[in-house]
């Protein structure tokens, strides 16, 4: 949405000053700035933290699939390889399928069965995520998971994305207990961008002829595209940072290989499998490093995310968000 | 229009408050429950391994010394380490025997054995016809560092058969299950394999966590590797006694030092300690791993308390040592430790801990 | 809207790929309540046996030592999520104004991309951060640095969803206040966030049972203590910290109580998410909002 037009506040500038308004501002300011600095803080202590290990490694660090705690020698590509294909992988399944319970929780149940579903999906969050993972180890992964994987390496078996053997422990395990774990966030989340859009957009659309999907699909999705996108940010920012349920059932294996049903491994496992037992400074130091480089993934994925948003969004006719 | 919504925040937040309050203790119902007055509470950290019987011998303590209040948290031995080094908490605890670095980063601290624990390797396998093995697999002397290696690869290799004419090992890929997570078990484990195999030493060495040559699954903590074990036919993968005794899973013996097969029991673990009992030295830490008695378990580890030899805090201090001496020779606390898969100390090593106990002090002044 | 061209066959085309679609998006939440009751069934089932009210009302104990219970976490959990609540909500929501606000301002960009960098920080190493900030210095464990983890993990959560929610009030509604002679603030407090309200409680809700869940931020910071406290500069017991210690012990009566424990936190958000859109429903009622 376009900022407000700057005539209007030079209007109401003297009148803000009687109203509290620029005290207001200044709290507004303020709190951006509080977390700013946290974040920059964070940011700071990871860099700070970690400057024996740049030295030592450099850019190797990124490209190295060493990872030798006896020979103090690390490199984090195997865990980079990991987290970007098991937290992309789940949100490719988490969104469409988020998008579709958002639209049916607000546009298709019935009223009296809207606000029941929408706990029933929400508890799904309320559900921690050791508890994820125990399930996923005991439970999803033998009864589900392995059965699936062995499904796919059976019939798509010639495609390097299915290839064996398979195990059960994988990358594939992870991708699909985070789509569970972020299914709610971005379902909430779309249902309540969806409920947000003004009536007047459906009762257009609808008069002009269109279906219930063709209303859906073109009016209220593109009305809502910003916001459907801020959610699925935050569903990929919870997927790359998930640490316990994804280490009980990746495998925890170094493996480099395009197939998605090998065991793997995720930068935030690797910080959560070692970081409480590490003693020496260079090996916590290239533990934090990791934390470091997921840092500046997720940033570049952020900006990607938004370049397709400004892309989407200059296709979108404006007119339908006045 | 008020703000009266703004009220519904409050409340949201109170909400969540509330629910401290409305949980009101029932005072008495336990011994430890209600903090007395003047009760001296002492922070603990570190290693996993001993964390449920510390918890037990704590609050079986409090019947002792209605005063003491240990809060023992299981953060990991090298979270342990660095705790007592950074000085957080009162007293530490590791399974890994802390480097020259560490003790003199940690300035005077000593490591106190209290229990040994023992490894054991766990499988999964169906013979030919179908039917799991549940007998016992007899590993020879260097089978196990062998498979760790990549070097034995099948169920049936030669070595394997041999040992167990007995069984029809089948034809079947081994696959290797280790700890994804930094631990003691892995610590020692690999210590036992560098003992038993030079080209183990050479190649991985002993640390808690290391680089596998054979990656396989890495199953996160002791039910992480047994639920990769029990879940693929043909999976092999080390736990400790306790769990692989109380969740019934099936567990090897193995070829120690003179040569026999050994199973892990109280027995063969406390014949691996008194092997090394004389002569555990100013540090009271060894690795008790291959032992070279007849019937000595050979994958076996102490765990250790960590304190500081000159306390600062009196009260807190003579508390510490009180207990430590209470749950090494108190027949009590032995009978816990036992009862729950740990083994007790043998008294060649008792000994030796009492008597490093009475050279604690507190600001320079001995302390009792 | 081209598709509006008529041709019968066309049309029928049209109708059946609505029909198609709504019922795929039907099947998308019967796909998500699947692996929902799946997951409580089975920590029903583990940890049902244990459910009593003394699980509530005593302290843990021993394996070997019967009963039981994890009061002490219930109110450490209360205590840290409380802490959680009371610092990220209310900067989330009020930079959120600014973000959706000046969203083109170098403040809203720098915003924006740094929660979203946050959100995707795994919990631990804002652990380790509250551990690096607060606990070292103090020299002792406490529920407030747990808290400030917490709180941490939190905002991005709260910050973005309010953003969003925000940026969906029609602009009529904001011009339509102004023009009546409402001051900026007055307009964002009882037009905009009350528009919004229902999005920014979902979000809260969704930041506070995230952050109930989370056991590896606890470690280093909260501790963990067998103990009741409600000491904010104490070590204290969380119920995830719980979960996962009772959970990683070799002994079946320990896993009981981790499912146990598991099944009382669920129900425990469970339960504010309820009160808390029942509050908002009436709120809103109250000014006429609904």
């Amino acid at each position: 949405m376009k900022q407000t037009p700057q005539p209007l506040w030079l209007k109401t500038f003297t009148r803000q000053i009687q109203h509290g308004d620029v005290i207001f501002r200044a709290l507004t300011i303020l709190a951006s700035l509080i977390i700013l600095a946290t974040f920059v803080a964070i940011g700071f202590e990871l860099w700070q933290n970690t400057t024996l290990a740049r030295e030592k490694f450099g850019l190797s660090f990124l490209t190295s699939d060493e990872w030798d705690p006896v020979q103090q020698q690390f490199g984090a590509l195997p865990t980079i390889y990991g987290t970007l294909q098991t937290s992309l992988f789940a949100l490719l399944l988490a969104l469409p399928l988020g998008l579709g319970i958002a639209i049916f929780l607000a546009e298709l149940a019935p009223t009296w069965l809207r606000a029941p579903l929408g706990y029933v999906v929400e508890l799904l969050a309320a559900v921690p995520s050791v508890v994820y993972g125990l399930w996923g180890l005991y439970v999803y992964l033998p009864n589900f998971v392995k059965p699936t994987a062995q499904f796919l390496n059976g019939t798509f078996g010639f495609l390097p994305l299915f290839e064996g053997p398979v195990y059960g422990p994988s990358r594939f395990a992870a991708s699909l207990i985070l789509t569970i774990m972020i299914l709610p966030t971005i379902s909430a989340l779309c249902r309540d961008v969806l409920l947000a859009i003004p009536n007047t957009q459906r009762e257009a659309a609808l008069a002009l002829g269109a279906t219930k999907w063709e209303m859906i699909s073109q009016v209220l999705i593109p009305y809502g595209l910003s916001g459907i996108l801020g959610t699925a940010i935050l569903g990929l920012g919870r997927a790359l940072g998930e640490t316990i349920a994804v280490t009980m059932v990746i495998g925890n294996n170094r493996d480099l290989s395009p197939s998605i049903l090998h065991p793997g491994y995720t930068m935030a496992s690797i910080i959560a499998n070692e970081f409480a037992e590490a003693t020496e400074e260079i090996y916590l130091q290239a533990l934090i490093e990791v934390g470091l480089v997921l840092f500046f993934i997720t940033l570049a994925l952020n900006v990607l995310a938004r370049l397709l948003v400004w892309s989407v969004a200059r296709r979108t006719p404006s007119e339908l968000r006045a | 229009m008020q703000f009266k919504w703004t009220l519904g925040i409050a409340a949201l937040v109170s909400v969540a408050l509330l629910a401290s309050a409305c949980a009101t203790p029932t005072p008495g119902a336990q011994p430890t429950a209600a903090p007395k007055a003047g009760s001296i509470a002492i922070n603990g950290a570190g290693a996993t391994f001993p964390f449920p019987l510390y918890s037990r011998w704590f609050y079986d303590y409090a019947f002792v010394d209605t005063a003491a209040k240990f809060n023992y948290q299981s953060i990991g031995s090298g979270g342990g380490i660095a705790q007592i080094t950074a000085k957080t908490v009162d007293f530490g605890a590791s399974d890994a025997i802390l480097t020259d670095a560490q003790y003199t980063a940690a300035k005077n601290i000593q490591m106190i054995p209290t229990v040994a624990g023992a490894i054991v390797p766990t499988y999964n396998l169906k013979a030919d016809d179908g039917k799991v093995i549940t007998a016992t697999i007899k590993f020879p002397f260097t089978a196990i560092a062998d498979i760790y290696l990549g070097k034995i690869k099948k169920w049936n290799d030669p070595i394997l058969a041999q040992a167990n004419p007995d069984l029809k090992l089948p034809n079947k890929d081994i696959l290797v299950v280790r700890r994804s997570d930094g631990s003691g078990t892995t610590y020692a484990f690999t210590d036992y394999l560098s003992q038993v195999s030079p080209e183990w030493k050479d190649k991985v060495g002993t640390a808690n966590s290391v680089k596998w040559p054979v990656e396989g699954i890495g199953g996160k903590g002791n039910e992480g590797v047994a639920a990769n074990v029990a879940q693929n036919d043909g999976a092999i993968g080390y736990v400790e006694l306790a769990y692989a005794k109380q969740n019934a899973l099936a567990y090897g013996s193995v070829q120690n030092q003179a040569g026999e097969y050994a199973t892990a029991s109280v027995a063969t673990v406390q014949a691996a300690m008194s092997d090394f009992g004389t002569n555990l030295g100013d540090k009271l830490a060894l690795s008790i791993a291959n032992a070279p008695s007849k019937t000595a378990w050979p994958l076996a580890t102490y765990t250790y308390l960590l304190i500081y030899m000159d306390q600062t805090d009196c009260v807190k201090g003579k508390t510490v040592i009180n207990f430590i001496k209470w749950a090494i020779t108190d027949p009590a606390a032995e009978k816990s430790a036992t009862a729950l898969d740990y083994i007790p100390l043998p008294d060649a090593v008792r000994t030796q801990v009492v008597k490093k106990l009475g050279q604690v002090t507190c600001n320079g002044k001995p302390i009792q | 809207m081209k598709s509006l061209t008529n041709s019968r066959r066309h049309f029928r085309r049209r109708k059946l790929t609505n029909a198609v679609m709504l019922v795929l998006c039907a099947l998308a939440t019967l796909a998500a309540i699947l692996p929902l009751v799946w997951i409580l069934a089975y920590v029903a089932q583990e940890g049902g046996r244990f459910l009593s009210v003394e699980f509530f009302t005593q302290l843990p104990t021993p394996v070997g030592v019967p009963g039981g219970g994890v009061l002490n976490a219930i109110v450490g959990s209360a205590m840290v999520v409380a802490i959680a609540i009371v610092i990220a909500v209310p900067i989330s929501i009020v930079a959120a104004i600014y973000a959706a606000e000046h969203p083109n301002t170098p403040l809203g960009i720098a915003l924006r991309f740094g929660t979203d960098v946050l959100s995707g920080i795994p919990s631990i190493v804002m652990g380790i951060f509250a551990y690096t900030i607060i606990v070292l210095p103090q020299k002792h464990f406490s529920a407030l640095s747990g808290g400030i983890a917490l709180a941490i993990i939190m905002t991005p959560i709260v910050l973005r969803s309010t953003e969003e929610m925000l940026k969906l009030v029609p602009r009529s509604l904001r011009e339509g206040s102004l023009a009546l002679g409402a001051s900026e603030w007055k307009t964002m407090w009882q037009v905009l966030l009350p528009a919004a309200l229902n999005g920014i409680v979902t979000g809260m809700m969704l930041g506070i049972a995230r952050v109930a869940g989370e056991a590896a931020p606890m470690i280093f910071t909260a501790f963990g203590n067998p103990f009741l406290s409600a000491d904010l500069d104490q070590p204290i017991a969380t119920l995830p910290h719980t979960i996962y210690v009772y959970a990683i012990s070799p002994y079946k009566d320990w896993h009981a109580k981790a499912w146990t424990t598991a099944l009382v936190l669920i129900v425990l958000v469970l339960g504010l998410n309820i009160i808390a859109r029942a509050f908002t429903a009436w709120q809103l009622k109250k000014m006429g909002w609904r």
